[in-house]
């Protein structure tokens, strides 16, 4: 009997005995189950991380992206060998999955106005920029405001479709609005050209092309007022083709025709009136760049411009111009330091009566960043005037710029200027320049 | 035979094929010279030819151009010598302000594939480079246009009330992705088949080329893993918020920055106030990319008993660091030294 009752303890101690050697084999027999499970739960982050990227590129691109369809197939044609029939699983649930609808927003928000949310997500980026100047100081000949919201300038960009873009810029000034520039760029044409159709701002030489807001100086140099038509400078609704050309290997050149109604220059100083519907305006521009090295580069430019004054239909007036910007930016330092340098040479051929008008102009400038925030400048200007062609104007101007931030700039200039007629002005100019939203880059 | 001089560098360039259409067409150049109207018809024949010899000439490769370096080297894992791939922006650089320059207009005009870190890191600088290239195939939505942060685990996505107030903000999320051997994979994988939908005929080696990658990464990245696994935990501050993919992979806590707001330079009270935090915190690594001043992050270095390392954000950030894999050894190995220098 005690011997049963031995045996039977021993028997009972060796069944409570063995779960533990068992747990210790549970695990092995496992454990290729538990490397299983742990690129099961890989797969599957890596699925959501997939779908969470589909969904953002949905939610910002315009149209249906083409990548929708490869993007549930990549991860199952990368899984590796080893799970086959996790692999067959995922990617049949992959091929269920119904194709999602292009315009579908997570949340169900309703934003008002007619159109669903997701509607709102194909607005076009606006932006907004203020340019306020301050001028102390007497000028007769060019007088300013002694403060003035001088231009509030919104901007509508977007894409219009796979062939084409669209910008617009309306210029707020305290007297009235206007298109400072709206054109479309189709950006799909054969042969690389590179059409615009619209109101702009025409390619003469460099600074012409520029809005306001993203000069380096408070007003425009004293040659783009003299001769090439004032503040608003050759900005006409017209067509604009430009190419890229073959060229030596390294060297950039890059050819624009333009052709406008011939509309251009502000009402002080017009530039280009056209009186019947042949006389259009036509500039041609030649840009060739050139990397000099890592940090250095030189754009220089020949710009031609022709179109029929203000005298009438039978007189032209016609432009030539040399540009050139020399720029030097360190890579590894580029927001601490920059120098740009810049010089137009403009000659104007204005025919009137009684005599032809041979007029020559042009500013040379340079600006150095001497810390991440701070740009020191200056700007040496001579013109004669386009109508007049024996009196000359001179001025030189110094500058210093304080960025807060990319979105924001405060700008003091000291401008000295010597008229025709020893008129000596010595002005004090002040810019604040802000911007809201989603002003794209402009070119270089 | 005069020379046309803009022909000059292209005659090596071309096979056998374009050699003889040049032979034909300077025939024709010559024949200007007789002054008669078919010669000139046969000029402005030539001068449009002479136009589309690229075209004729097209090499098998694909051309490809990215951003960063890093998509560069993740495409030329995946890609091998069946691409060619191109950077615009150089390891050393900080990808949001480079020079939109004209010379990149030359390179994007060729580009059968454009592939950008998105996120809108490039929103500075690219837009217009690729509305001016004139090329139909890598425009946004085009079959040429890329954005692998699609395929990518991405953090920092803002929620809720979003303005300019909190600096140069990424509303879409942190672009600075590629900084995770996970997330390395991943694009690679989707490059990889984007690079097949583009030339089908290929696709098999581009597969095959991403699992030997997949492979070799994997091995990688355990030897990554244990190198790092004693300093799981670690505390850091960083320049920018730069850092968020790397840590959350390795396990570090970023602590703090040196910019006040992303795009902000540090100023004297921030940089009290993370002086004061470190001290608290016992956090004794500062990590800085190449394209920031040290000044700032060296003064902390000295107030808190600190290694400012100058580590690695993107591929060729120095000369020997030219491959994923590399950019890795180099910033871990730093972290390495760094972490064994502060207990």
């Amino acid at each position: 009997m005690k011997n049963v009752v031995l045996v039977l303890t021993l028997l009972s101690a060796s069944v409570w005995a063995q779960p533990s050697p068992q747990n210790s084999a549970v695990p092995t027999s496992d454990q290729p189950d538990n490397a299983a499970l742990m690129q099961k739960i890989r797969d599957l982050e890596d699925r959501v991380i997939a779908l969470e990227g589909q969904l953002r590129t949905m939610k910002s691109q315009s149209a249906p992206p083409p990548t929708a369809a490869p993007a549930p197939e990549a991860p199952v044609a990368g899984q590796p060998g080893q799970q086959p029939p996790a692999a067959s699983q995922t990617q049949q649930q992959v091929a269920e999955m119904p194709p999602a609808p292009a315009y579908t927003s997570s949340q169900p928000v309703s934003l008002g106005g007619a159109g669903g949310s997701a509607a709102k997500a194909l607005n076009p980026d606006i932006s907004a920029i203020g340019d306020f100047i301050g001028v102390a100081g007497h000028n007769p000949v060019q007088p300013s405001r002694s403060l003035e919201m001088h231009e509030s300038e919104i901007g509508m960009q977007a894409i219009i479709d796979p062939y084409a873009r669209g910008d617009f810029f309306f210029s707020f000034g305290e007297e009235g609005v206007e298109v400072e520039e709206g054109y479309i760029t189709l950006t799909a044409l054969p042969a690389g050209f590179v059409m615009k159709v619209g109101k702009m701002r025409s390619a003469f030489g460099k600074v012409n092309g520029m809005h306001n807001h993203v000069l380096p100086w408070v007003d425009r140099p004293l040659v783009m007022n003299n001769l090439v038509g004032g503040e608003d400078g050759i900005d006409d609704a017209g067509v604009s083709v430009q190419r890229i050309l073959p060229a030596p290997k390294g060297i950039f050149l890059e050819a624009t025709g333009q052709l406008f109604r011939g509309d251009s220059g502000t009402t002080q100083s017009p530039l280009f009136v056209s009186s019947n519907k042949s006389d259009v305006a036509a500039v041609a521009h030649l840009r060739s760049y050139k990397d000099l090295s890592e940090s250095t580069n030189l754009d220089l430019g020949l710009s031609y411009a022709r179109g029929h004054n203000d005298q009438g239909s039978d007189f032209l007036t016609q432009l030539y111009g040399i540009d050139a910007t020399l720029r030097w930016k360190p890579l590894r330092r580029s927001i601490y330091h920059s120098f740009v340098g810049r010089g137009e040479f403009v000659w104007s051929q204005r025919q009137q009566f009684p005599m032809e008008q041979k007029a020559f102009g042009f500013y040379t400038s340079g600006d150095y960043q001497m810390g991440r925030r701070w740009f020191l400048g200056g700007r040496f200007d001579r013109s004669s005037r386009s109508e007049f062609a024996n009196l000359n104007d001179q001025g030189v101007s110094a500058l210093l710029t304080y960025w807060p931030s990319e979105f924001s700039q405060v700008r003091g200039q000291y401008r000295f200027m010597h008229y025709a007629g020893n008129i000596d002005t010595h002005e004090f100019l002040m810019q604040f320049i802000f911007s809201l939203g989603a002003h794209g880059a402009h070119p270089f | 035979m005069r020379r046309v001089p803009w022909l000059a560098g292209r005659e090596s360039q071309m096979p056998n094929g374009g050699r003889r259409y040049i032979d034909s067409a300077m025939k024709i150049f010559r024949s200007l010279m007789n002054r008669h109207m078919s010669s000139r018809f046969g000029v402005i024949l030539l001068v449009m030819g002479l136009l589309f010899i690229p075209s004729i000439a097209a090499a098998k490769k694909l051309n490809i151009v990215t951003a960063t370096t890093d998509m560069a080297a993740l495409t030329e894992e995946v890609g091998g010598d069946h691409v060619s791939v191109e950077s615009m922006a150089k390891g050393y650089q900080d990808p949001h302000f480079v020079e939109a320059k004209p010379s990149f207009l030359l390179k994007l005009r060729q580009a059968d594939l454009l592939i950008v870190v998105g996120l809108q890191l490039e929103i500075g600088w690219l837009p217009p480079l690729i509305t001016q290239s004139g090329n139909p195939r890598i425009q946004v939505g085009a079959t040429g246009y890329l954005d692998p942060s699609q395929f990518a685990e991405i953090l920092e996505i803002p929620q809720g009330n979003l303005t300019r107030a909190e600096g140069d903000v990424h509303p879409l999320g942190n672009p600075h992705y590629w900084l995770d051997p996970d997330n390395g994979r991943r694009i690679a994988r989707g490059i990889a088949a984007k690079l097949g939908d583009m030339d089908p005929a290929d696709a098999q080696f581009f597969q095959q080329r991403f699992q030997d990658f997949d492979k070799r990464l994997s091995a990688a990245e355990l030897k990554w893993d244990a190198e790092m696994k004693p300093y799981r935990g670690r505390k850091v501050v960083t320049y920018h918020r730069s850092f968020p993919n790397f840590a959350k992979h390795f396990g570090l806590d970023v602590i703090g920055y040196v910019e006040p707001r992303p795009g902000i330079p540090p100023t004297p009270s921030h940089t009290l106030d993370l002086i004061q935090q470190m001290k608290r915190e016992n956090c004794h690594v500062v990590l800085v990319e190449p394209y920031f001043d040290l000044k700032t992050p060296q003064s902390i270095g000295r107030e808190t008993n600190s290694q400012v390392v100058v580590y690695l954000p993107s591929v060729g950030g120095e000369k020997q660091v030219t491959n994923y894999f590399e950019l890795f050894d180099y910033d871990i190995g730093l972290l390495l030294k760094a972490f064994s220098a502060t207990q």
